[in-house]
């Protein structure tokens, strides 16, 4: 209170000199705390950006090459080959069950050896002869003559081409490379298998159809309801103790942590209803529980969001409750609806924990082919194959990770955009 | 008739019954030498209505029907091959029975095409031929409630009848249900939990496991005895390390300083980018974090630890998992912060910058003490996503029930325990998988304190300024 005069005793007080050393360094040293606190604002959010940065450079660093695969040049003498086979047979529709039986494995590990060396069977893939099955059944001819094919190398070599493994696959992939037999390609299977026990053979496409079906039945089950449920809340629901704990009840289950859900799954669903272990029926049931609430409160906002004019306007000229609501609200709410849907079921695609308590966590090698056939979803086979010793399945984790954050990375983009567009300023 | 058949066929009745009752309340509108408008008032409701009346009518009893068919029908089928002359072979003990009923069942229905037991090939004949007539049997009552049931609504179908009223006092029963499904749920949360802790509770003392500090289910479930086994105090100690204390200590620092940098400091172009890269944070799905912490945090703690020489530590610390939740925590801290830092009157700004003060110096001692209940209220809710946090703490904190203060040691949490004791085989009546029922429980419990501590405090703030 400088300045300011004091009246008590006559004697008066100079104003501040704001010029003088003691004041300007005051002032420094605040305008630096001012600076320092600021700093350490843009600081805060550089270091989270900086983390979100190193999680993905990491993951896109040890995943990329999941996407590539070594192969191995082997060449074939198919008419001199131990074949057991009828070129005729193979115009049927069962040339894969006659080139299953047609001593094929025998064949490509005796070429390989012939070929790279006597422990050359050691350094293609224990499934190469897969892919001379394949070859065959594009291109029958080919058993008339001598073809080279690319045949995926093995875990060991596939390794050693991308860095790190035992000095004797080193030693192998130099040779090999050295003779130029060696070339990576993109691993197709990566997209189109399932799982499996040897890291170079392992693919993603069972799990994302596991995640898929799971998807769908917790759509079916949790857009209608949740929307229902916004519905009833938002615009009929009288004012009394029922309704409210409707309300309690749907913002607690908003926040109950997810495994409990998978605990009322695990004794409900299975344990009470019997129903089937695995399946991606339980799976989407347990989520749809998950998400309904989710969809509930960004439907409550977005009904909220219409005015009333909207609605008053549609009563005056006759409409009856309902017809306003759902001739007019709704309609005008459903890109709101549609964006919080969105968001919750990309949350729900990134769920993991109460999918392994009922039991989605089993090894699957085959995609299901119904939401009652056990499966194994995205983010739940990115867990079992993190947990695998082997070191291949680092890359194929990380490249499994990348695919998971693709996927929500588009549907986050698409609520983004839906918001964008399609929100209205009243 | 399989199910999909005759689910199909009713739905197509129902299509029918909603066109014909339309031509019908339409043909019933069209008086001859009127005009439009006084054609409409002729009819109650829109034929529309009358349409969607009648096809409700054909639908929802056969439908339902239907429904309760399918889960009696199983009861009725075994009784009716039970008293077939081939079951005379059946054995009386009842779980051989069991076994050779469900086999001749997957037989008949060509789930399987071996048999363990061979008297289960005699009773394939009568299963079927059972299940023909009561499938058969539900398929022909179902029709005929359909039909029964469109028939009754549409002879109703008048001018002035009131179609509209009748079907809209259905839709709203649909919203009420639709709504009440919430109740359900937590209904069936608290049930399933409550009840399979009691039977745990029969088996160990509460007081046992709610103070107990020894936990070590492996040790009961191998025949030592229940006592001294479920002691859940290292499990809340690891829990409230990780998610209270570690992630807590990285997410309010960088949460609150971002939101206040981004709400106070950052302009609106910087704005429109950076707070979409801090909600992407929140958007990683949890098994991508603790991947990320399994393979690059937690390996280069330990290799700190030691070159540090701090002793105890692990390859699955507390540290590393703690981290990596606080960083998937920040964009929550961060939201909250923001929410109530915007939500102070801009006056209350304008009156601190008025009389001299810096932009910090406004922030420290205006802002941050009027928006201090909405950021506890957040820090709350954020502690209750911690805590409830599954695959970051299952793949990166231990399973080693310690006590410790080390953050380099490994401590074991609720979650990580309720996943590791229910996933594997089991059965479902010994303590240790019922264990997991009462920790979540606990769970349960604790977080919704939280949330309604949170939204209290969150609630009562608001009040003071709107």
């Amino acid at each position: 209170m400088t300045g300011i005069l004091s009246e008590g005793n006559g004697a008066r007080r100079l104003p501040t000199d704001w010029k003088s050393d003691a004041m300007q360094r005051r002032i420094a040293t605040r305008y630096a705390s001012e600076r320092r606190f600021r700093a350490i604002g843009l600081g805060a959010i550089i270091l989270s950006a900086g983390f979100l940065a190193f999680l993905i450079v990491s993951m896109l660093g040890n995943g990329l090459s999941g996407f590539v695969r070594t192969e191995v040049a082997v060449e074939f003498d198919f008419p001199t080959a131990p074949i057991v086979i009828d070129a005729a047979t193979l115009q049927g529709g069962n040339a894969d069950m006659v080139l299953s039986n047609a001593n094929l494995p025998a064949v490509t590990s005796g070429a390989a050896k012939a070929a790279l060396g006597e422990d050359g069977d050691s350094w293609i893939g224990s499934h190469a002869w897969l892919t001379v099955r394949d070859a065959i059944k594009d291109d029958p001819s080919i058993l008339e003559r001598r073809e080279t094919l690319y045949l995926p190398g093995s875990a060991d070599l596939d390794l050693a081409a991308k860095g790190e493994a035992s000095a004797e696959a080193e030693a192998a992939y130099a040779r090999l490379s050295e003779a130029g037999v060696i070339k990576s390609a993109l691993n197709i299977d990566f997209l189109t298998a399932s799982d499996a026990t040897d890291p170079t053979q392992v693919g993603i496409w069972g799990a994302l159809k596991g995640s898929l079906f799971t998807m769908l039945v917790t759509l079916a089950l949790s857009f209608p309801i949740g929307v229902l449920a916004a519905l009833y809340l938002e615009e009929y629901a009288p004012r009394n103790r029922w309704t409210d704990m409707i309300e309690v009840s749907i913002n607690n289950l908003a926040a109950v942590p997810s495994i409990i859900f998978g605990l009322l799954g695990l004794a409900i669903f299975l344990n009470v209803m019997h129903l089937p272990r695995s399946a991606s029926l339980v799976g989407g049931l347990t989520l749809a529980l998950m998400t309904m609430p989710v969809i509930v409160i960004a439907g409550r906002n977005a009904i909220k969001a219409v005015p009333p004019s909207i609605r008053d306007a549609a009563l005056g000229i006759g409409a009856s409750p309902i017809q306003v609501v759902f001739h007019h609200v709704l309609p005008l709410a459903l890109p709101g609806i549609m964006t919080g849907t969105i968001i919750g079921m990309a949350r729900a695609l990134g769920e993991t924990a109460p999918l392994l308590m009922i039991g989605m966590r089993a090894f699957i090698a085959s995609p299901p082919g119904g939401i009652t056939d056990p499966a194994t979803v995205l983010p739940v086979q990115i867990f079992l194959w993190s947990d695998e010793v082997s070191r291949g399945f680092v890359e194929k984790t990380s490249a499994a990770i990348i695919v998971l954050l693709i996927f929500l990375l588009g549907m986050n983009s698409i609520a983004i955009y839906l918001r964008n567009k399609f929100e209205k300023r009243w | 008739m399989s199910g999909i058949a005759i689910v199909t066929m009713i739905l197509g009745l129902g299509v029918i019954a909603w066109l014909s009752a339309r031509a019908k309340a339409s043909r019933l509108a069209a008086v001859p030498g009127k005009d439009k408008l006084q054609r409409s008032r002729a009819l109650h409701s829109l034929p529309s209505y009358h349409g969607w009346y009648v096809a409700l009518w054909v639908l929802l009893p056969a439908l339902i029907f239907l429904a309760l068919w399918s889960n009696i029908m199983p009861g009725l089928v075994t009784e009716r091959v039970m008293n077939d002359p081939a079951a005379q072979i059946l054995p009386q003990d009842s779980f051989t029975r069991g076994a050779i009923l469900g086999e001749a069942r997957n037989l008949a229905r060509g789930a399987t095409s071996v048999a363990f037991d061979q008297r289960s090939r005699t009773l394939v004949e009568p299963y079927r031929a059972a299940e023909r007539f009561y499938s058969l049997g539900g398929a022909v009552v179902a029709l005929l409630l359909a039909f029964a049931g469109g028939a009754f609504a549409f002879m109703r179908v008048k001018t002035d009848f009131r179609a509209r009223t009748r079907v809209e006092r259905i839709v709203m029963m649909s919203l009420l249900l639709a709504s009440l499904i919430a109740i359900v749920t937590t209904v069936g949360i608290v049930a399933s939990l409550l009840w399979e802790s009691l039977r745990f509770f029969s088996l160990v003392n509460p007081i046992d496991f709610l103070f107990g500090t020894k936990w070590s289910p492996q040790s009961a479930a191998m025949g030592y005895g229940n006592d001294d086994a479920f002691g859940a105090i290292p499990l809340f100690w690891g829990t409230i390390f990780i998610g209270a204390i570690i992630a807590m200590a990285v997410a309010i620092p960088l949460g609150l300083m971002s939101a206040i940098y981004l709400t106070q400091y950052a302009k609106p172009a910087a704005r429109a980018w950076l707070k979409p890269i801090l909600e992407v944070l929140a958007g990683v799905p949890t098994v991508v974090y603790g991947y990320f912490a399994a393979l690059t945090i937690a390996p280069s703690m330990r290799d700190f630890a030691a070159w540090v020489g701090i002793p105890g530590a692990s390859s699955e610390s507390a540290l590393a998992a703690g981290l990596v939740m606080g960083v998937m925590i920040i964009p929550f801290v961060s939201s909250m912060a923001d929410d109530s830092i915007n939500s102070v009157p801009q006056s209350m700004r304008d009156g601190s910058l008025a009389i001299g003060a810096t932009t910090s110096e406004t922030i420290k001692q205006v802002l941050i003490p009027a928006a201090l209940p909405g950021v506890v209220g957040g820090v709350l809710l954020a502690v209750s996503r911690a805590i409830g946090e599954t695959m970051i703490v299952v793949m990166a904190a231990g399973l080693a029930a310690n006590m410790t203060l080390n953050p380099f040691a490994s401590v074991t949490t609720v979650t990580t325990q309720i996943v590791q004791l229910l996933t594997g085989d089991q059965e479902f009546d010994s303590a240790k998988t019922l264990a997991a029922f009462a920790l979540g429980l606990v769970l349960f419990i604790v977080t919704l304190l939280l949330n309604i501590v949170a939204l209290h405090v969150v609630k009562r703030y608001r009040e003071v300024y709107e």
